[in-house]
């Protein structure tokens, strides 16, 4: 039945006329991205370039990885309908599954990256977002949720103990865990650095937290379970909190909302605290709904608003920073800091934690991981696309006014001016008020972190469609809004993630910490976790060289990392599971993350230019230290000492996520010799073949033979019976 | 497609992805398995939403 599919085993002439349309279109577009030197292109170009090799991918290429390499087998009973429980394991329509999954890979990275990437040109961002997700990112979260799917949902890091060993195991635990922490502070920071000194933003952010405990009581008091209702009083709030910041910045209240970063630090970890500690239907869950509706709602918007108004984009296709890698946003030459920057968009190791876990206890037929994995991570990149291009419909002297560190700008219109003046780049100081004046804020001026800018360009974009003008300012704050939003669900949900990790370990050496109900036990695992995370998001927004600077290529190179853990994995299963030849569909990206991630960590660690290497850098400021002197953009001793201090420890953690990755690939190369060697197949954790009863359509559509099949669930309500066949939604849904 | 069938796709969809048909999918499942009353949808929604502090669901960046 895996060969049940749309277009059937034959390709008919109507199928091969329209495949053959979009790889024309693709085509096409590619070329004039290609061929168009000193001439603004419209954005429309990248768009068609990116659906058409979407179209061209999911058709094409993960067919082939489902049938030949997976062997994706839908007379194999899935997990949800073996052990099917209605609380976990239930059978899932696929279109629901993949709207889940969907609201939880998306989120703040592939927004943030790709504008930091902008540094380097919109072509470098732009060829990596579209054949990193086609031929690596979409793979790695399909195979991922294709092996735990075989496993009963087993998570990555215990995929790794069994199927690997347990050096292995303890160093992809340890591993996951320190990444998190630095995802979490780079995160936390980017929501800083939009609401620093902004009482508009701040105002409308901390709103969310009343509005989600109204939503919390409302269902769990007043009216248990009626979720949308909840969301849409929630939203109306919401959008009212966005107009009231207006309002409240024009008032005497304005200054109770006007916080320095280190105050706003103060802040976010002892919310992150709270967060934490607090049952998950007061705050958590409510936050959720709102964060999953506003994300889904405004992507959607994004969409609309980049195909309707088709911005030309001002940035070059390929910047001198690319090549000479002396860029003010990031530092480093465009192999390997490009990629390493974009990670969400084209590659996330994080969606290896999504897609084992939760989605694969859910998944109704083997066949759907295509869909699930591979089209909600194309989906992923589609939002990262648009995110580049609102970047780069800036003109290129404001977005360098916005991204450059503070250091090299200093504080007014003039000599932000000047120092973008210095990069190559033309703003006057009268634009830069002009532009602070049109979204309302004090200053638009070193406001990295890629939220501020791209709320910038969304704002151009929206206003351009909805409102005109005396609309930016409430589509800036709506941007800024919704990215702060997302992320703090990010945070929550990252802190108590975090936090169980930490009391499972803990749990091993003193038995009392290992229990979830433990008061004490809880309070000082949350208080750990968010006091880590906040070191790094307080070094952040202390370290005179620019936190973003800093720290993002560590988050970037955490990130990647991971996904090498996931590609190591998904590669050694296949080669244990007696497809070594199949195992290049994983390797290739295997060895391309690899040799990215472990440049770049090594380029961290021990390049002799102190603006990328952390050691280097920190000899250079502990040698002026020990002689007295202050070296800029440190203003005074205290500074100096600051930056010393978090470059060791930046330098020590880029080394040690690099060894602990190495560890798991060295590990994952012992077992792939040994599995080669043997004569049998090594033993797999792989669950036991049970014949399946149930039949669901594998595509977003379902097809005639599909829907003839007597056990068809259709988009029944996922019993795993089928036997409500065909309620509701069916009738709607046309091929 | 004609509007209606949309509209009714439309609020299936939503109320399963915000899982407010789970109720009904928790009563049609209890009245085949157990002769018991089954739990109000008071107490069903407490229990579904306690679930979660112990496994609150990753969100990614």
């Amino acid at each position: 039945m895996s060969r049940i599919g749309p277009g059937g085993a034959k390709a008919r002439p109507k199928s091969v006329l329209v495949w053959t349309a979009v790889a024309v279109v693709g085509a096409v577009a590619w070329g004039v991205l290609a061929l168009s030197r000193g001439e603004k292109i419209s954005a429309i170009w990248l768009v068609a370039a990116a659906l058409g090799s979407y179209a061209i991918a999911y058709r094409f290429y993960s067919r082939f990885i489902a049938r030949r390499v997976l062997g994706v087998d839908d007379r194999r009973a899935t997990p949800a309908e073996r052990l099917d429980n209605g609380v976990d394991f239930h059978p899932t329509d696929r279109r629901v599954l993949l709207g889940h999954h969907f609201a939880a890979i998306a989120g703040a990275g592939p927004l943030v990256g790709p504008v930091l990437a902008a540094q380097m040109g919109y072509l470098p961002g732009t060829i990596w977002i579209i054949v990193g997700v086609i031929l690596a990112g979409a793979v790695q979260d399909m195979v991922t949720l294709f092996f735990s799917m075989r496993r009963d949902g087993k998570s990555l890091g215990q995929m790794v103990r069994e199927e690997m060993g347990p050096v292995g195991g303890a160093a992809a635990l340890l591993a996951v865990f320190s990444i998190m922490i630095i995802l979490l502070g780079v995160l936390a920071l980017v929501v800083v650095n939009a609401l620093a000194s902004s009482p508009w933003g701040t105002f409308s952010i901390a709103m969310t937290i009343p509005i989600a405990l109204f939503m919390g009581l409302y269902l769990r008091v007043l009216r248990p379970g009626r979720v949308m209702e909840a969301t849409v009083i929630g939203v109306a709030l919401l959008l009212l909190a966005i107009a009231g910041g207006g309002w409240i910045e024009g008032s005497p209240l304005a200054g109770a909302f006007t916080l320095s970063p280190q105050t706003l630090v103060v802040c976010l970890v002892v919310y992150g605290f709270f967060a934490s500690v607090l049952p998950v239907w007061l705050l958590l869950a409510p936050r959720d709904y709102l964060s999953t509706f506003m994300k889904v709602g405004t992507i959607g918007l994004l969409a609309v608003g980049v195909l309707v108004a088709a911005p030309h984009l001002r940035n070059e296709a390929i910047t001198s920073f690319a090549l000479d890698g002396n860029g003010p946003v990031f530092a480093g030459s465009l192999f390997p800091f490009v990629f390493i920057t974009i990670a969400c968009g084209a590659l996330s190791g994080f969606h290896a934690l999504i897609a084992s876990g939760t989605t694969p206890k859910m998944i109704q037929k083997e066949s759907q991981v295509r869909l699930i994995g591979y089209g909600a991570m194309l989906m992923e990149s589609f939002v990262a696309i648009m995110a580049l291009i609102a970047a780069s419909a800036l003109e290129p002297g404001l977005y360098y006014a916005m991204n450059a560190p503070a250091g090299l700008l200093g504080t007014t219109a003039e000599s932000a001016a000047a120092a973008v003046g210095k990069l190559g780049f033309v703003i006057t100081p009268e634009d830069l008020r002009a532009a602070a004046a049109a979204v309302e804020e004090q200053t638009v001026i070193a406001r990295a972190g890629g939220a501020p800018t791209l709320a910038v360009g969304i704002s151009e974009i929206l206003s351009g469609i909805f409102g005109g003008t005396g609309f930016k300012a409430f589509w800036y704050h709506f941007a800024i809004m919704f990215e702060a939003l997302f992320i703090l669900t990010t945070v929550d949900a990252g802190t108590r993630v975090g936090r169980f990790m930490l009391q499972d370990t803990l749990g091993n050496i003193w038995k009392p910490i290992g229990r979830v109900s433990w008061k004490p036990g809880l309070w000082g695992t949350s208080a750990l976790v968010v006091l880590a995370w906040g070191y790094f998001l307080y070094a952040g927004v202390s370290d005179p060289l620019g936190g973003i600077n800093q720290l993002f290529p560590l988050f970037g190179i955490a990130n990647q990392l991971l996904a090498a853990i996931a590609l190591t994995l998904c590669t050694t299963l296949l080669i244990k599971s007696g497809k070594l030849r199949w195992a290049w569909v994983t390797a290739i990206p295997l060895l391309w993350d690899a040799a990215v991630t472990l440049t770049a960590s090594w380029q961290k660690v021990f390049h002799d230019d102190p603006k990328i290497g952390f050691f280097a850098q920190r000899a250079k400021y502990a040698d002026a230290l020990a002689a007295g002197k202050v070296l800029p953009p440190a203003k005074n001793l205290d500074q100096m000492h600051t930056v010393v201090v978090n470059s060791t420890i930046d330098g020590v953690l880029a080394a040690m996520f690099a060894l602990l990755v190495l560890l798991v690939i060295g590990n994952a190369l012992v077992v792939c010799v040994r599995a080669v060697r043997a004569r049998e197949p090594l033993p797999t954790a792989e669950a036991p073949y049970v014949e399946s009863r149930i039949v669901a359509p594998s595509g977003l559509f379902s097809t005639a033979v599909e829907r003839r099949a007597p056990a068809y669930a259709g988009a029944a309500e996922g019993t795993g019976t089928g036997a409500a066949a065909g309620r509701d939604g069916e009738e709607a849904q046309a091929p | 497609m004609t509007p209606r069938s949309l509209l009714s796709f439309v609020r299936w969809y939503v109320r399963e992805i915000t899982g407010e048909a789970e109720y009904d999918r928790y009563l049609e499942r209890h009245r085949a398995h157990s002769p018991t009353p089954p739990l109000s949808r008071r107490e069903y929604e407490r229990l579904r939403i306690d679930r979660r502090d112990a496994d609150p669901g990753a969100r990614c960046c």
